[in-house]
């Protein structure tokens, strides 16, 4: 079954008195544990399109069903349930919150769940070995290098063992070197079955993945899943 | 979230920006500040007053000549002749009441008291021996006037306390002869120190028989009569009584002013407790100010936090969340500066204390919840708009922001 089914799917703005096309009759479909990277030029509805599979923006037509259930139609609320327990975010700045703590930050979506703090602890205990963070655990952002930060980025994505990682340019903020480790970190992630979709402009990293997108003008201009197959 | 987590995420959101937070709490804390330091003030003025006119003695009836001692200017008073003079005899008339206990007839003028080449002015009470019981004056040496026929006036003084000092230094004073105007008295007794009593520091008071300080002053009207009546409930019938019983001895003319204590203290408790009900009013609205400040503080912190909103939502978190993150941290701000002025006020109230002893400025504790409950209140109030703006924001937008 297709852990994410998009058809029809049309997301237009309003620039001033002229309406922007982001998104316009996209149908896609991306199997459980699929590698994708998303590409294209900068105005293409990548980013739009990766708001729309986080459930943070909602189409103006069509619909998406995540694991089979159509997401489109939930209220606020419910899709923010959605977001806690099946979808995890990277994002190409970080978006740590600056006063607290790497622990903190990795147990933030546990914290919002409400998941009680003994087993937030282990959880985070636990996560900050995986990510090779141990020593840091009491820093703030401002004390970690962006390897680090993003490191601790990812482990909050990943707490609540979502189905879906949604990266957005994760290495664009890091040097090569870095960038390398984080790419190595989530691929780790997709080998243990985690659905990644990363959103990236750099060639190299969306050559590393199983399956490419490319965007443009609002649609797929190519499907490497459908090129080759 | 749960609730422990809420208030954890809300308090270091505060502390995260000391500058916002301080200013916050300093503005709430200053108004409860000001309610609880007026309300004092208010209070302290009404009880101050109310303990002066406790001090003129209990169950008091006081009978002054002429008409409009109180109610203002009547016409009907200018055209009138002269009121007929309180006498010593209508004085003793009023004990037939049976509502009343005793009384005291009461002339006052001033004069000037020698001793030992020492000379200075006084102001003179002639009155009876129930005199000192009724006004509630304690003696430290000696013995009241004597109990005597009102008319007779021996030559005896009960003397206060600062002139006591004043004349006779450390040396005895009961025994001695002093000159009181032309003649001479034997001091019988001294009074205890009272400070200030209303309109009349009986720390310089003469106090000689009645009869004696009319021929000194060459009257036969009296200032007052003091009456104390037999019991508190007893007052209205005393004052019924003393009245019916003027009238009748003044050929059917109501020529005189009862006034009862209890009336004048509710009076003044009325008007001193509608002060300070005023001055919580007026400081209240700087309670409302604070209020619209922890509003525009919390807005300001909606706007730096736009990013981490954006992030809390793409991490799950459902709107009420957020509204309550928002909330804690408006009600936290307004609960600090709420004690903090308390604390504030209440060391203001100590500190007006100290420097005014007589004055007892002590904020009722109505006022004190009040205070504390209007800033909690307009905290919680003026935080629900920045904490619904901050749960209503655009995920995507918000994001966009950091």
């Amino acid at each position: 079954m297709a852990l994410i089914e998009l058809s029809g799917i049309e997301r237009r703005f309003l620039l001033g008195d002229t309406t922007v096309n982001a998104l316009a009759g996209l149908n896609l479909q991306i199997d459980a544990g699929e590698y994708v990277a998303v590409m294209g030029p900068s105005g293409s509805g990548k980013s739009t399109l990766l708001n729309l599979l986080g459930l943070l923006d909602r189409p103006n037509a069509g619909t998406y069903r995540l694991e089979g259930r159509d997401v489109t139609t939930l209220s606020p609320d419910e899709q923010a349930q959605v977001r806690s327990q099946r979808i995890g975010f990277v994002f190409q700045s970080f978006h740590l919150v600056p006063r607290l703590t790497a622990a903190e930050n990795i147990a933030l979506p546990m914290t919002l769940a409400g998941i009680p703090l003994k087993e937030r602890n282990a959880r985070v205990a636990q996560a900050l070995t995986d990510f090779g963070l141990e020593n840091r655990a009491d820093h703030r952002p401002d004390q970690l290098s962006g390897g680090q930060r993003q490191r601790v980025a990812i482990a909050r994505a990943t707490i609540m063992q979502p189905a879906l990682i949604l990266a957005d340019e994760p290495t664009g903020n890091l040097d090569r070197h870095t960038g390398d480790e984080v790419v190595h970190l989530l691929e780790a992630l997709n080998g243990k079955g985690v659905t990644l979709v990363v959103v990236t402009h750099d060639p190299s990293l969306g050559a590393r993945a199983g399956r490419q997108l490319v965007m443009e003008d609002g649609s797929l201009q190519h499907d490497s899943a459908h090129a080759t197959g | 979230m749960r609730l422990a987590d809420t208030l954890r995420f809300a308090r270091d959101a505060a502390l995260g920006y000391p500058m916002r937070t301080t200013l916050s709490v300093l503005a709430m804390s200053i108004g409860v500040a000001a309610v609880v330091i007026l309300t004092a003030l208010g209070d302290g003025a009404r009880r101050y007053v109310v303990g002066q006119f406790s001090s003129l003695g209990t169950n008091l009836v006081i009978v002054l000549p002429g008409r409009s001692g109180t109610g203002g200017f009547n016409p009907a008073n200018a055209i009138t002749s002269t009121p007929r003079d309180l006498t010593v005899d209508d004085s003793a008339a009023l004990l037939r009441a049976p509502a009343v206990r005793r009384l005291a007839p009461l002339t006052v003028g001033t004069s000037e008291i020698s001793f030992g080449g020492r000379l200075r002015e006084v102001m003179v009470a002639g009155s009876t021996s129930d005199f000192l019981p009724i006004r509630n004056f304690e003696l430290a040496q000696g013995q009241g006037l004597p109990d005597e026929d009102w008319n007779r006036g021996s030559s005896v003084a009960v003397i206060g306390s600062l002139l006591r000092t004043e004349m006779f230094g450390n040396g005895p004073a009961v025994g001695q002869l002093i000159r009181v105007g032309d003649r001479r008295l034997r001091v019988v007794g001294v009074l205890k120190s009272v400070g200030q009593g209303l309109g009349m520091n009986t720390d310089e008071l003469v106090i000689v028989p009645v009869a004696l300080a009319q021929a000194m002053f060459n009257t036969n009207t009296l200032f007052r009569i003091l009456v104390e009546a037999k019991s508190r409930e007893a007052i209205p019938e005393a004052n019924e009584q003393v009245m019916a019983i003027l009238k009748q001895r003044h050929r059917g003319e109501e020529d005189v002013t009862v006034i009862t204590q209890d009336a004048v203290l509710a009076t003044f408790d009325k008007l001193l407790g509608a002060l300070t009900l005023a001055v919580a009013g007026i400081a209240a609205i700087s309670l409302a100010v604070a209020g619209i400040l922890v509003m525009n503080v919390m807005l300001v912190a909606v706007t730096q936090r736009t990013g981490e909103i954006g992030l809390l939502k793409a991490l799950g978190a459902p709107a009420r969340t957020i509204r309550l993150a928002f909330l804690a941290e408006a009600a936290m701000l307004s609960t600090v500066g709420a004690m903090v002025g308390y604390l504030l006020g209440q060391a203001g109230a100590f500190t007006l204390r100290q420097v005014f002893p007589v004055f007892p400025a002590y904020p009722p504790d109505w006022a004190v919840i009040a205070g504390l409950g209007t800033a909690l209140g307009t905290g919680l109030l003026f935080g629900v708009m920045p904490a619904r703006r901050a749960a209503r924001l655009d995920p995507v937008q918000a994001l966009m922001k950091h």
